[in-house]
């Protein structure tokens, strides 16, 4: 039998108010889970049980009130580049291993104040960066799904968490794919919403540009709980946007009959694993067996994506990171001089992802290549979005495989950043355009891995990739869980 | 063709203290990617207008209202080296 911390939020919503469990006994549930498979998981850097037990009594508190929001008492993870008041925040990275923030960032506030109850920081890939988690500088997160895999990158943490039940729902951040291709690889829903939507205040920034806040959960539902819980605009980031939906749950059960589905045929070609392909394929049988026509779509600069992103994306770093200096918080490493203490603190506090993507930034930012790279990269970023635009003319939702593969071992790729990168080539357009996707889990592979189905809106199309998402959801049924939790209750 | 780049002028301009091995690695790292990355000179004609932001917002404004700003605590909390409520760092020009 299922223990409370394998639930729904929803479900443990309904119970909460029916007086049938308290937050404090779900609570309970995870922080043993917790203590159960994250040694072998590795998913948290920093677990807050203390604070976890008095925000569970307090929910307790406001739930037996009757005053108290749906998301009131669900314990949460928090990927560890979200800023918390008063609870360490590194990034993943050795020159903020020590770092305190001062400030909550705004997602983590809003959820506060509706009484969520915090478990805990994942790991991540430092800064953000990567697509396998191993880029950690706290060492490498374990896929419960097989312990000698990776969960994705770069919010591996969150998603292993919410998968090996370990938390509810966690928050992740997606800047090229790091909420959707860990959610695929790890076997749970993966929501990255329109650029701005969630506020981006207190997420320590990698790329400006592209970031975006997400969410892990284990149903579409939830992910409609969660971002209705966490989105609209916020005086604090300027490209905040306002939201165009009250519930976003709302409309979620009206199924996709009539709905004009597109399969992105540029996303099928090599590359993507037989296993990936066959449950991608069945699950487009069923949604056409519901009534949805299947046709078809392109985008033609989809190739391009990633040479864009590989450009824009270590521009905005070199340039954000830059605020790493030694001076104010984090690292630093003595010098004779300010500049010698500079280079000496990076040199010692950055991985080495972090450092590559800092010199490819810097250099495609430097005088007389500027235009050649990031300029061009701007402009394809102008195509893509064109791209997008055309298709949805003729299509309500894009589909896709979310990664090209399942996950792979630990130390496969890690000498290859070009043969990494791609694990994220079906992920980075929808960065590039802003637009809003979520992976489901679709199936599992012949090894028993589980695949991920990308389902794409236009911007602002949040209601329409939860309402094709659940319908799917519901169609496939996919209640497998993880080895590693089947385990602990044999 | 992969790109040849200067790694000592970049890794000065980025304030990077990179170990021998370092650079000899990301020399030839670098060079592959921006071979790949360089792709993007291919797909985009000179008409086509660069975009910064998917969501582009212009003169985005907040009330103009007060409110409390962080302590002077709290903002000096995690500074590595301090003196008389100030972050204190190494020389930053040569005297004399």
């Amino acid at each position: 039998m299922a223990e409370l911390c394998d639930l729904t939020a929803a479900d443990l919503a309904s119970k909460l108010r029916a007086g049938e469990t308290s937050s404090t006994e779900v609570t309970e549930s995870c922080l043993a889970r917790v203590e159960a498979v994250d040694e072998r998981v590795r998913a948290f850097l920093a677990r807050t049980p203390e604070l976890a037990r008095e925000r569970a009594a307090a929910a307790d508190a406001r739930i037996a009130a009757g005053d108290a929001p749906s998301t009131a008492g669900i314990p949460i993870a928090l990927k560890d580049v979200l800023s918390t008041k008063d609870i360490t925040t590194t990034c993943g990275s050795k020159i903020l291993e020590s770092y305190v923030p001062p400030f909550d960032c705004t997602p983590w506030a809003r959820l506060a104040a509706a009484g969520s109850v915090l478990l805990g920081k994942t790991n991540c890939d430092e800064f953000a960066m990567g697509s396998s988690n191993e880029n950690s500088a706290f060492g490498p997160v374990h896929n419960p799904w097989g312990l000698d895999t990776v969960p994705g990158g770069s919010s591996g943490g969150s998603a292993a968490a919410v998968a090996a039940g370990e938390a509810v729902w966690a928050l992740g951040t997606d800047t090229g794919g790091s909420v959707r291709q860990p959610a695929s690889l790890c076997g749970v829903v993966g929501l990255k919403p329109t650029y701005g939507l969630i506020s981006r205040y207190g997420l320590i920034a990698f790329a400006s540009s592209l970031d975006t806040v997400g969410t892990f959960t284990r149903s579409v539902r939830d992910a409609a709980i969660l971002l209705s819980a966490i989105a609209g605009s916020d005086p604090m980031d300027a490209t905040s946007l306002d939201r165009t939906v009250d519930d976003y749950a709302e409309g979620m059960d009206e199924g996709v009959s009539g709905l004009r589905v597109g399969v992105v045929k540029e996303a099928f070609g090599e590359g993507v694993q037989p296993g990936v392909r066959s449950s991608i394929q069945s699950a487009l049988d069923r949604l056409s067996d519901m009534g949805a026509s299947i046709e078809e779509a392109s985008l033609p600069h989809a190739d391009y994506a990633l040479s864009a992103y590989y450009l824009i994306a270590p521009s905005e770093a070199s340039s954000n990171l830059a605020r790493y200096d030694g001076v104010r918080y984090g690292l630093r490493v003595p010098g004779r001089d300010s500049i010698e203490m500079m280079a000496r603190t990076r040199g010692a506090g950055f991985g080495p992802e972090v450092k590559r993507r800092i010199m490819l930034g810097t250099y495609a930012l430097s005088a007389g290549y500027y235009e050649a790279y990031y300029g061009q990269a701007q402009k394809v970023r102008t195509l893509i979005i064109r791209d997008y635009e055309k298709a949805f003319e003729s299509f309500d939702v894009l589909v896709s495989p979310t990664s090209p593969t399942t996950a792979f071992r630990i130390g496969e790729r890690a000498d290859d950043p070009l043969a990494m990168y791609l694990s994220d080539v079906f992920t980075i357009p929808a960065n590039l355009a802003g637009v809003p996707a979520v992976s489901i889990p679709s199936g599992l592979d012949e090894a028993g891995l589980p695949v991920g189905l990308q389902v794409t809106a236009p911007v602002l199309g949040e209601a329409l990739v939860l309402r094709v998402a659940h319908a799917l959801e519901r169609e496939l049924a996919f209640d497998a869980v993880p080895p590693l939790v089947a385990g602990l209750a044999a | 063709m992969p790109v040849e780049i200067d790694i000592d002028h970049v890794a000065k301009l980025a304030r990077l203290d990179l170990t021998a091995e370092e650079k000899e690695r990301l020399r030839a790292q670098l060079g592959l990617i921006l071979e790949y990355a360089a792709k993007v000179g291919e797909a985009a004609a000179a008409d086509v207008p660069p975009s910064a932001y998917a969501i582009p917002r212009a003169n985005v404004l907040r009330p103009d209202e007060p409110v409390p700003s962080l302590s002077r605590e709290e903002v000096l909390a995690n500074a590595p080296e301090l003196e008389a409520d100030r972050f204190k760092v190494p020389p930053i020009a040569e005297v004399g």
